[in-house]
């Protein structure tokens, strides 16, 4: 197929009754009645919409769209409530000498410090995101992982990132897949459940694209690229995949489902080829914090930094932004 | 560099094809005669910039004449961008802390190695600035002799320089007070436009001696040594970015680089007198370390510790005296 045109018939399946007991085998039929990934396609495609070159007053709207897309990640073992609270001050006004910077979209934590995060964002706008579901492996009994969802959005979280059994999906257990997204988006409540697919453990695009629409079926509002703890982690060809399977699912059914490269992207360079990438596959309806986000830590420094770079015509160096 | 006449014995035994089959008495010693094969076409070199460690072209793609003291084309150099200015104090940014972490000892080996090699290619570099400056072989020659000289004075300094301006302080307390010399970081050299190669090794070798990592605007008018200076460092056990060689119009790149806030110092040496205040003005926005430069300044006389001392941090701590 080629990597634009809407996939052929069996690419739109009739969405699956979200609380009917699915079966292995539905889901399988489902799943591999997908067209398969032409490889070198899609990596042609997303090489080619890699070159195109966004510069002067366009560069300076998309760099502020990117910052404002942006999920300002911490997850690290030595993460401390004074780390997070310190973050948090920088996704509300990530430029203290430029007040014209919007602010992140979220602060994305582990969920010991969605609380810590909650109260430090509390009345700005900036969403608490938490990983849950014994991230970043996800393998912790149901249960765990439940109790996990259900104290980060108690805590205060907006949003949970999910991780999905990838031992399950590769053994072909989609059943297994599809119940815990569906008991994880219940126990979320009124929080977004992004679904995080590791796309660097499913080995193949095809694997990519199958577990796009089996996370897109259970009910996730985002699906996301990576945990960052694998490489490689949010890679062009895996975005657009994705972006094509959200876009072949809104035309099917008219629901939105957001993308959210995470993990790799640390320059400006890579955030504009995603807004590039987003613009050209999906369509300018995913151009919004709503609909796509930037999973990343250090980006946001670059981003600050090219945007000064704009300002005042000089280059920037690291020395005069926060060590984050 | 062309070579008038060709040796003829370097070529048949290091050709397999030509080896395949040996005559009984061995491989004939002058199998390919000199002149007696059609005239050889001239391999002319490419002069491109040094940036990390690799010989890249200039992003922009553009290029320049260099020509000689009596108008003569010698060659196309790469005409810099500030964006290749920019890869490069991203470049010398990477370096800093890998070659300022080097022990003293040796820094100053990895020096006196480029003068070795700097030795090596003699005859390239005096006939480099004989064309460019229009002197006598037998000049260009004392010339050359100077700057490798120039070179090793310098890679003795390393491990000496902070036993002469760092030190015990004299306090009146039961504490230490020890001072010590530490690099400035990422420093900007516009290379003077004079001297093309004992101007370019006086004002490079100080900055580097000292753990400072540099990126370099060659004389514009003769930049030909510059790069064949580069060529010796990049087979030197030099890091790749410690020196960065961009070539091209020093007043377009160097403001750039005055006011990039990624560089710690400037030396000023190769501005124009009527663009250093401006430069050094935007210097100041970030607090950069300048030298000045010195219309009057003589290549040839003792270098004195002013070119390394003006791109050294002092940093001073205190401790208990044990008892």
């Amino acid at each position: 197929m080629t990597d634009t045109a809407p996939p052929p018939g069996a690419a739109a399946p009739s969405p699956l009754p979200p609380d009917a007991a699915v079966s292995n085998a539905a889901l399988r039929a489902l799943l591999h009645g997908l067209p398969g990934v032409d490889e070198v396609g899609v990596q042609a495609r997303a090489a080619d919409l890699a070159t195109r070159s966004v510069k002067t007053t366009a560069k300076a709207r998309a760099i502020d769209l990117a910052i404002s897309m942006v999920d300002l990640t911490t997850l690290e073992g030595a993460d401390t409530p004074g780390k997070v609270r310190a973050l948090c001050a920088k996704a509300v006004r990530p430029d203290p000498a430029d007040r014209a910077v919007p602010s992140v979209a979220a602060v994305c934590v582990y969920p010991d410090l969605a609380r810590t995060a909650a109260d430090a964002l509390a009345g700005s706008g900036v969403a608490v995101a938490s990983v849950a579901t014994a991230f970043p492996s996800g393998r912790a009994p149901l249960e765990a992982k439940l109790a996990d969802t259900r104290r980060a959005v108690a805590d205060g979280a907006a949003e949970i990132d999910m991780v999905i059994d990838r031992g399950a999906f590769l053994a072909g257990d989609y059943r297994a897949v599809y119940d815990q997204i569906l008991a994880v988006k219940e126990a979320c409540g009124p929080a977004h459940l992004k679904v995080i697919l590791e796309t660097g453990e499913l080995a193949t695009y095809d694997n990519v694209r199958r577990a796009s629409w089996l996370a897109i079926h259970a009910g996730a509002d985002f699906i996301k690229t990576s945990t960052g703890k694998v490489a490689p982690a949010a890679t062009l060809p895996v975005t657009l995949i994705m972006l094509e399977a959200v876009r072949d699912h809104h035309a099917a059914t008219g629901r939105r489902v957001g993308v959210k490269p995470a993990g790799g992207i640390r320059t400006t360079k890579d955030a504009l080829r995603n807004l590039v990438l987003v613009n050209e596959v999906a369509g300018p309806g995913w151009l919004d914090p709503a609909h796509f986000r930037l999973g990343a830590s250090s980006l946001l420094n670059d981003l600050l930094m090219q945007r000064t770079r704009l300002s005042t015509g000089s280059y920037p160096g690291p020395d005069y932004y926060t060590l984050d | 560099m062309s070579t008038p006449e060709r040796p003829a014995a370097d070529t048949p035994d290091a050709q397999p094809h030509l080896a395949a089959a040996p005559e009984p008495g061995g491989p004939a010693p002058d199998r390919l005669p000199a002149g007696a094969g059609p005239a050889r076409l001239a391999v002319r070199k490419t002069y491109k910039l040094y940036v990390g460690g690799a010989f890249p072209r200039s992003e922009s793609g553009r290029c320049y004449p260099v020509t000689g003291a009596h108008g003569g084309h010698l060659a196309n150099a790469a005409l810099a961008s500030r964006k290749d200015a920019r890869d490069a104090v991203v470049a010398a940014r990477a370096a800093f802390a890998g070659w300022a972490g080097r022990t003293a000892y040796n820094r100053g080996q990895i020096l006196y190695r480029v003068a070795e090699m700097m030795e090596g290619r003699r005859a390239q570099y005096a006939a480099e600035i004989a064309e460019a400056d229009g002197i006598a072989a037998d000049h260009a020659d004392r010339l050359v002799c100077a700057a490798v000289d120039r070179w090793v004075h310098y890679a003795g300094w390393p491990d000496k320089i902070a036993q002469v301006v760092g030190g015990a302080n004299p306090v009146s307390g039961p504490y230490f007070n020890l001072s010590t010399p530490e690099p400035t970081g990422v420093v900007a050299v516009l290379a003077p436009q004079r001297a093309p190669l004992l101007g370019l090794v006086s004002v490079i070798a100080p900055v580097i001696a000292t753990g400072n990592t540099c990126v370099v605007v060659a004389a514009e008018r003769a930049p030909l040594p510059a790069l064949t200076l580069a060529e010796a460092l990049a087979v030197s056990d030099l890091p790749g970015g410690v020196v960065n060689i961009l070539t091209g119009r020093t007043a377009e790149i160097a403001p750039h680089l005055a006011a990039h806030a990624d560089v710690n110092g400037l030396d000023l040496t190769g501005a124009a007198p009527e663009e250093a205040a401006e430069l050094e003005r935007a210097a100041a926005g970030t607090l950069k370390r300048v030298l000045r430069p010195r219309p009057d300044e003589d290549w040839t006389a003792d270098p004195g510790l002013a070119r390394m001392t003006a791109f050294l941090e002092t940093k001073t701590v205190w401790h208990p005296v044990g008892r």
